[in-house]
């Protein structure tokens, strides 16, 4: 899976990686499924000394973190990760990549069973600039975070925070810690009741445990 | 043959050009005596035997900075430097030098000719102690893991322990997967190119054909042609031209030659090399016979047809692939070709596959290339930046010094 971020994702350190990263406890073992050009990784790497892997579908991103000394294969979330054992890494990451899985359940599914624990980062497809475009346009929503038409977006399942919540229940993961994020890459207070992130919250950050 | 203690070591000092200044021209070798006898996958022994190799660069203090490569089944251990029979640039010339992916300047190189070979290593056309004539076919049948228990004795005797890195592309790719699982806590980091784990019906067929020409030149003599004085030469020149094809691809051949006729204006009606290819390909055959032993061929060929990475270690039935990679703690950097069909990317894979189920550390490019299987002996610039990539940051991990700044020596 690639990055969906569009333009700049070299220049500056993505909100969601740094977020990520405060997550990760140093010298851990580290999958991150969709791991576009190692930037996260790299970052992890970096400032965690993590023991990193990523998975990334585009031989183009795969070639260009081989390239940088990251360990990333290319491959497919929707179908290899079942080639990866039970519990073989501290961290399954999947940064902004959930959305573009043909199957987003199994797929969390895998990561549940392959990390101790599985941070998810993704776009709130309930954010209001996305409902009021749908509501008072009538048209598919684009927004400068979700910059692609309907007919070439890779995002062919997005969902809200509600509906993530719900599914990490389904599938019994809890949450450990989440953050949401407004359009301007500000974390939200806890404070904040869910309803109201899952109107403002552009993008989130779990940390789930099976 | 003597029985003195421990190995007899020699470099010849062979005169010849050398365009890389202190790269050594002459090839080092070493003689295991019979109380270090090979022993072989078939139950058989080899003794004495003599691994020739070559060497570039300089061991460090901790001896930490060893790359092992190994050869294909055509190559030798002149990966780096003129050949001594041809005069061209080593088969590796471009990987390995001062300042290259492979940089001399920071690793210490060591490449031998495998054991069954015919640059000095002990081979079918080397004497049998029984007789001190050539063995010929007496030689008793090799596999791709004695090419490396021999390579291990020989790493033993430079009393190196663990290498930081061995890499190599097809048969040597083989080569590269056997000592990760047959020696994994002395291999830090495994670069298995354009390669696969066991090989084909079809990698078998091609290998058939190449053993039958051989021997169905009347002057192969049943393997004894050394003592009639003859080469089975129009036999390894058809096995050659045969190999050969499955090294390009069909777009590259296509490219290069596409029915384009060989000095003429119309075909001749005979069967002269009317097309280039032809040409080329004879070509081809004809310079391989001047540096190849046809017994060689058989034996290397027949090594590779044996290798199949999952039954050599499954301990149990049911063993996978994965099951011969079990616990390993090596790095690795898996590479295969785009148009390479006689080791397809999803060879490949499947090797991936298999040390993904073992949770081990793995980087996995498949680059993109109309070279076919001969790409990984080219200048392919993703492929570079990759292996420059892996090695650098392995050797960061490994606290391997860099090179020095500005020296191109």
């Amino acid at each position: 899976m690639s990055e969906n971020f569009p333009n700049g994702t070299e220049q500056v350190t993505r909100v969601d990686h740094l977020l990520i990263a405060s997550m990760v406890e140093p010298g851990t073992r580290v999958l991150d499924v969709g791991s576009g050009n190692g930037s996260l990784l790299a970052l992890l790497e970096e400032r965690k000394r993590v023991d990193g892997r990523g998975i990334e579908l585009h031989q183009e991103g795969v070639n260009k973190s081989v390239a940088k000394g990251l360990s990333v294969i290319q491959g497919d979330a929707d179908i290899d990760l079942i080639d990866y054992p039970d519990k073989a890494f501290d961290y399954a990451i999947l940064s902004q990549t959930l959305q573009a899985t043909h199957q987003p359940r199994d797929v969390l599914e895998q990561l549940l069973r392959i990390g101790q624990r599985v941070i998810v980062s993704l776009p709130n497809f309930a954010h209001w600039k996305l409902r009021s475009q749908l509501v008072l346009t009538g048209r598919m929503p684009e927004t400068s975070h979700l910059p692609y038409k309907w007919y070439d977006t890779p995002n062919i399942h997005f969902c809200t925070l509600k509906d993530f919540r719900e599914l990490c229940d389904e599938l019994g993961a809890t949450i450990e810690q989440s953050y949401t994020l407004n359009s301007y890459g500000y974390k939200l207070p806890y404070a904040v009741p869910y309803f109201l992130q899952n109107l403002i919250g552009e993008q989130a950050v779990f940390l789930l445990k099976h | 043959m003597s029985h003195t203690d421990g190995p007899s070591k020699g470099c010849s000092n062979q005169p010849g050009k050398n365009k890389q200044g202190p790269i050594p021209y002459d090839s080092c070798s070493v003689t295991f005596r019979d109380d270090q006898p090979l022993r072989l996958d078939s139950g058989e022994t080899i003794a004495p035997y003599t691994i020739a190799y070559q060497t570039y660069g300089t061991l460090n203090e901790q001896k930490s900075n060893v790359i092992l490569i190994c050869h294909a089944l055509t190559g030798d251990q002149h990966v780096a430097n003129d050949h001594p029979l041809t005069g061209k640039p080593g088969w590796w010339d471009v990987m390995v030098g001062p300042g290259k992916p492979v940089d001399t300047n920071r690793y210490f190189v060591i490449c031998s000719n495998v054991i069954g070979g015919c640059m000095g290593s002990t081979g079918p056309s080397s004497p049998n102690p029984a007789n001190f004539k050539p063995y010929g076919l007496d030689f008793p049948v090799i596999t791709i893991a004695d090419m490396v228990r021999a390579q291990a004795s020989l790493i033993d005797y430079l009393d190196i322990d663990t290498l930081f890195c061995v890499m190599g592309g097809s048969i040597g790719g083989m080569q590269v997967l056997e000592w990760a699982a047959s020696y994994p806590q002395r291999v830090l980091t495994a670069i298995p190119i354009a390669t696969a784990a066991r090989h084909s019906s079809q990698n078998i067929g091609f290998n058939a054909v190449g053993r039958q020409a051989i021997m169905a030149d009347p002057d192969w003599h049943n393997g004894r042609y050394y003592d009639h004085d003859k080469r089975p030469s129009k036999g390894l020149a058809v096995a050659r031209m045969a190999a050969h094809i499955t090294y390009l691809s069909e777009e590259a051949m296509q490219e290069k030659f596409g029915r384009n006729l060989q000095d003429r204006d119309k075909v001749t009606f005979g069967f002269d090399a009317d097309f280039q290819i032809e040409s080329y390909l004879r070509y081809q055959g004809f310079k391989f016979v001047e540096r190849f032993d046809a017994n060689a061929y058989l034996y290397i060929t027949r090594a590779v047809d044996y290798f199949d990475l999952a039954a050599d270690h499954a301990s149990k039935p049911g063993d996978s692939l994965a099951d011969a990679f079990k616990d390993t703690k090596t790095r690795f950097c898996v590479v295969s070709f785009t148009s390479d069909w006689l080791y397809p990317t999803v060879e490949a894979r499947t090797i991936v596959k298999a040390l993904n189920a073992v949770a081990a550390k793995v980087s996995f490019v498949d680059i993109t290339s109309d070279k076919g299987h001969d790409a990984f002996l080219l200048n392919e610039p993703e492929f570079f930046d990759a292996i420059r990539g892996f090695l650098s940051s392995a050797a960061r991990q490994a606290g391997l010094q860099p090179a020095p700044v500005g020296d191109r020596s």
